[in-house]
């Protein structure tokens, strides 16, 4: 099957004073439809500048990214989750969700936008509380809405930049169960930033393992298990402790 | 839940004691010295203030002085928001603007707007026109620093959650910008109004006028009646607190969202 996104050689430098550093250099990877994806890596590896290369928010020395048009025109065909949810406090949940079907670029008809907030809503659970501000909602009432809001626009990929690190444990795992069920009811196709091994071998078809700076895509570790999977399965935690080390960057270390 | 809680009626009462006793050492003070061209009573302020349609001093009844100072004062804030709002955006969004212009705002800002009177009269003439520049002035610096404050306020993350949708630069002024700022420039709007209404008093005073409550205050103290004067200041007072009110009220209103995402 055709990759919905197709990472080749990417590579950026950041200038900094004087003296330039390195964040990525040669990244290369596909994802294909309805695969989840999730990168890893030490920190200041550059996994979110991946991202933001990938969502257009910074541009790369080198490389290209194919899959995701280029520039506006035909709609967002990609759409990413922050880290901080990042909703508009003076926008109720619903005129959040609808944010980006509202401007020109997405040409959606109003009947449309309608139709899919309302899917939304109840995809995400948030119905009741489609009339409030964000600051009455829950950490992890936030960050569904904001899943919610990135979905709208119907984004042939959905990225994401450790969406869930600062939610509490249970939180966590409902999103990351919800995640796998948005991934089933809609077939999108998501590549996710964690720095949490159990999150990435709970939710991901692939991990991939960005080296440290620069970055650069050392190790790709499928994981096969059905779901829903058991972080208690010994095969689950044979595979944590191998995207650990992989992580810490000591693959080769004897179990 | 009561409508108004404990917690705000104590709060309320304590404020009311220290005006309760600030009054009773007025009219101690008053009863005392015994002389109305230095203090008068409460009784004597009060009976201008009860009457407040009745013409005063062979000219305009209290009500209607108040009435011409608060039209020039919406008129001068209106001036300055006009031009303040879209300009503190303008300086909020473009750096290279800002690195123009503050300098230049940060020299003029703490000139105090009635040392512009002499200009004002020599290039508008004595009159409504001189008064409505020196409000203007005094609103226009306040609301322009907020403003800019309240753009430069709005999260880098919220403008690229609209790149991510591809928004045109007008979408992202429209809807990011603006009510990212708003907060802000509401703030703006609440210090130039309390600025505009002391420059309108200030202004009336200068000769050549002929109404408002800074002129009342002029022309009663060039009769000796201090008791207009009171009164005349009593207004100010509860129109400027009044105004107050209405702004917080509506911050919290529309902006409760503010600091809590």
């Amino acid at each position: 099957m055709e990759p919905v996104l197709s990472v080749r050689g990417i590579a950026k430098t950041f200038q900094g004073e004087g003296e330039s550093c390195p964040a990525l250099t040669g990244v290369t990877f596909d994802v294909a439809p309805h695969e989840i994806v999730c990168i890893m890596g030490p920190s200041g590896c550059g996994k979110s500048t991946l991202l933001r290369i990938i969502l257009g928010l910074e541009h790369a020395d080198t490389g290209s990214i194919l899959g995701v048009s280029e520039s506006g025109g035909g709609g967002a065909s990609i759409a990413m989750v922050f880290q901080d949810h990042a909703l508009f406090p003076w926008l109720s949940v619903r005129d959040n969700i609808v944010y980006g079907l509202r401007l020109a670029a997405q040409e959606v008809p109003e009947g449309e936008v309608q139709n899919r907030v309302t899917d939304l809503l109840s995809l995400t659970h948030l119905g009741s509380f489609a009339q409030s501000p964000p600051h009455q909602l829950s950490g992890g009432m936030k960050q569904r809405a904001a899943v919610a809001r990135a979905l709208a626009v119907k984004p042939s990929i959905l990225l994401m930049d450790e969406p869930f690190s600062a939610l509490d444990t249970f939180t966590r795992r409902e999103l990351e169960d919800e995640i796998l069920r948005i991934r089933q009811d809609l077939a999108t196709t998501i590549l996710m930033v964690t720095h949490n091994p159990e999150e990435a071998v709970y939710v991901a078809d692939r991990i991939l393992i960005l080296s440290e700076r620069p970055g650069v895509v050392s190790e790709i570790v499928s994981v096969t298990l059905p779901h829903p999977r058991s972080p208690a399965d010994p095969e689950f935690i044979r595979i944590r402790e191998q995207v650990t080390r992989m992580v810490q960057g000591k693959p080769d270390q004897d179990r | 839940m009561a409508l108004i809680s404990r917690s705000t009626l104590k709060t309320a009462a304590k404020g009311l004691a220290v005006i309760i006793i600030m009054l009773v050492a007025w009219e101690i003070a008053a009863i005392a010295i015994d002389n109305n061209y230095i203090l008068p009573t409460l009784g004597e302020i009060a009976d201008v203030l009860l009457h407040p349609t009745e013409p005063l001093l062979g000219g305009q009844s209290l009500l209607a002085n108040a009435r011409v100072s608060l039209k020039e004062v919406l008129t001068g804030f209106l001036i300055a928001a006009a031009l303040a709002i879209p300009l503190g955006l303008l300086i909020g969004w473009s750096s290279e603007i800002r690195a123009y212009l503050d300098p230049a705002i940060q020299m003029l800002r703490p000139i105090p707007p009635i040392a512009w009177m002499p200009f004002a009269i020599a290039w508008f003439g004595i009159g409504i026109d001189s008064i409505l520049f020196i409000i203007t002035l005094g609103a226009f610096f306040p609301l322009l620093i907020n403003t800019v404050g309240g753009v430069q306020g709005v999260r880098i993350r919220w403008i690229e959650v609209a790149e991510m949708f591809h928004a045109t630069n007008f979408e992202k002024l429209r809807t990011i910008i603006l009510p990212g700022a708003l907060p802000g420039i509401w703030t703006g709007l609440r210090i130039s109004f309390a600025i505009a209404w002391m420059c309108v008093v200030a202004a009336e005073m200068l000769p050549g006028t002929t109404a408002g409550l800074g002129f009342l205050i002029m022309y009663a103290y060039n009769l000796g009646q201090l008791n207009v004067i009171g009164a005349g200041m009593v207004v100010i007072g509860i129109i400027g607190l009044g105004a107050d009110i209405l702004f917080q009220a509506g911050q919290e209103r529309f902006f409760g969202w503010q600091g809590r995402d």
